[in-house]
């Protein structure tokens, strides 16, 4: 399971925009680097991330190499009842990664 | 007067042993991270994008997690916050059961290996980062504060030796570029005056976080010298002469760089 | 000199460019790849909002943030927003997926840039509407093509 970081507000407005921050530690490998010894590092980036409110998928990002190491990620979502935020990822080799927080309606 | 006659200078006046005049800092102390860009010293700032807390995260659950053959960190010092404060700013310090001078990725891997019954964890491995980054953590805010006396005082004299030894095919040595040039440009970068305080940091150019350790052997390159092997006594003799040169600099590790 | 047409697929790890790691990379042209994008229509200039620095002090993490004007009503709202760098090896860098429920059609993220170059940002709308922005960067270190220690 893969480190990140979520931070969203623990209380929202109904219908109100907030905003949903991710880090995701990964190190976005573009392929096209070499190692000490001169081989080619093969390629392995977080590839798709998806953002659920109370089961309704309200974003999700397609990502390649040029986006930088260790991807952060904010944007906005709107909840009309009270949840939990889930955030998915996986990456080039399958592995995977999930963070959660829950919200209450103001 | 070149260097070498004011250190004479100092150590003439204020004559004894290795005292804080032996130690001429930089005036006025300013932190690396105000040689770094605008959106740098944002991300710095910045509690939860800063991609070194990735490190941090991790190391807190590295320091509740109990070792295969021994306990969690958090068994024997509980809540890091209040155990490990001001630790970090405290090293490198002598250490007795080791009977050398060590630096913060020292102690932690000497530690792991006696009290935990393992290998201890690589230099420069994800899980020593992690550690570190979490424990200099909780000394964010508080003053650099090293001893350099008694058991100490070899490894600091030896520390400033090489702080001021020209070193590498470029013949450069610290002190002229972070003491006489501080402020400075070399190559479109900014010089800064080389204190350890944000340390562990987050590298832009790494793309990872990465200990003291790696910074200064990179900067042993950036001079053509042969670098210091991780862990070497050359390496933690100069860690300490640096946190010594910037003792009462408030850290606010993970540092992020360009 | 030669230009080299790269033609990014949505499926981003799917094809590697064959880029020339480690040597100049000139800017490519994405007319392209923003017309596939654009579903073969010419997108319209303006209602997006990028912030992204003049000078990029590492191309390893470059801070962008981009904003599309828009309601986002079920009625009117941003379906995607692509971001697109002409000199990087791989110049589709990422796709975001929105829809009404997003509130804001507002992104934040950190991207890499081989260079000095010019940074588009695609928006698709509801209704088969496209907008273009563009934003110059001065980038000193590039990304994708220099080593570290």
């Amino acid at each position: 399971m893969m480190i990140g970081r979520i931070q969203a507000p623990p209380t929202v407005r109904k219908g109100e925009p907030f905003e949903i921050k991710v880090l995701v530690q990964h190190p976005m490998e573009t392929g096209f680097r070499r190692g000490m010894n001169g081989q080619s590092i093969p390629m392995n980036v977080v590839n798709k991330l998806t953002c659920t409110l109370a089961g309704r998928e309200v974003f999700s990002a397609d990502l390649g190499s040029g986006v930088a190491a260790n991807p952060y990620l904010a944007f906005f979502a709107v909840a009309t009842q009270a949840g939990e935020i889930v955030v998915e990822w996986s990456d080039d080799r399958g592995e995977t990664g999930r963070l959660t927080a829950a919200f209450t309606l103001a | 007067m070149n260097t070498a006659g004011r250190t004479l200078l100092a150590a003439l006046v204020f004559s004894g042993a290795a005292t804080r005049a032996d130690i001429i800092a930089p005036k006025p102390l300013k932190s690396g991270i105000e040689f770094q860009g605008a959106d740098v010293q944002a991300l710095q700032r910045d509690e939860f994008a800063n991609p070194g807390m990735l490190w941090v995260t991790r190391g807190e659950r590295l320091w509740k997690a109990p070792a295969a053959q021994g306990p969690a960190c958090a068994s024997c010092h509980g809540d890091a916050a209040k155990s490990m404060r001001g630790v970090a700013a405290s090293y490198p310090k002598h250490d007795a059961a080791l009977g050398r001078v060590v630096d913060l990725e020292g102690r932690i891997r000497a530690c792991a290996a006696a009290q935990q019954k393992r290998e201890a964890p690589a230099w420069e491995s994800e899980e020593l980062l992690s550690l570190s980054a979490f424990v200099a953590r909780q000394s964010a805010g508080l003053p650099i504060a090293v001893a350099v006396d008694g058991p100490a005082s070899a490894a600091f004299e030896r520390g400033r030796s090489l702080f001021f030894e020209r070193q590498g095919q470029f013949n450069l040595a610290c002190t002229q570029c972070h003491d006489r040039n501080w402020g400075g440009t070399l190559l479109g970068e900014r010089i800064s005056q080389g204190h350890p305080a944000d340390w562990p940091a987050y590298r832009l150019e790494w793309q990872s976080l990465g200990s003291l350790q790696r910074r200064l052997r990179a900067c042993y390159f950036g001079v053509r010298a042969e670098q210091p092997a991780f862990g070497s006594g050359d390496l933690v003799a100069l860690e300490l002469y640096l946190a010594a040169r910037a003792r009462g600099l408030a850290g606010a590790p993970p540092g992020v760089r360009k | 000199m030669k230009r080299r047409h790269f033609l990014a697929l949505p499926a981003l790890a799917a094809v590697p460019a064959r880029a020339q790691t480690g040597r100049f990379q000139p800017a490519q042209d994405v007319g392209p790849l923003v017309r596939k994008l654009a579903d073969g229509m010419a997108p319209a200039e303006g209602g997006i909002e990028v912030e992204l620095p003049q000078i990029a002090e590492n191309g390893n993490s470059v801070p962008m943030r981009i904003r599309v004007d828009s309601p986002m009503s079920a009625a009117d709202h941003v379906l995607a927003i692509h971001i697109i760098a002409e000199r990087n090896p791989r110049p589709l860098v990422a796709t975001f997926h929105l829809s009404a429920a997003s509130g804001k059609a507002e992104v934040s993220t950190r991207v890499r840039l081989a260079g000095t170059q010019k940074v588009r940002v695609l928006a698709e709308l509801s209704g088969k509407r496209f907008r273009i922005a563009q934003r110059d960067v001065l980038v000193t270190s590039a990304a994708c093509l220099d080593e570290s220690l």
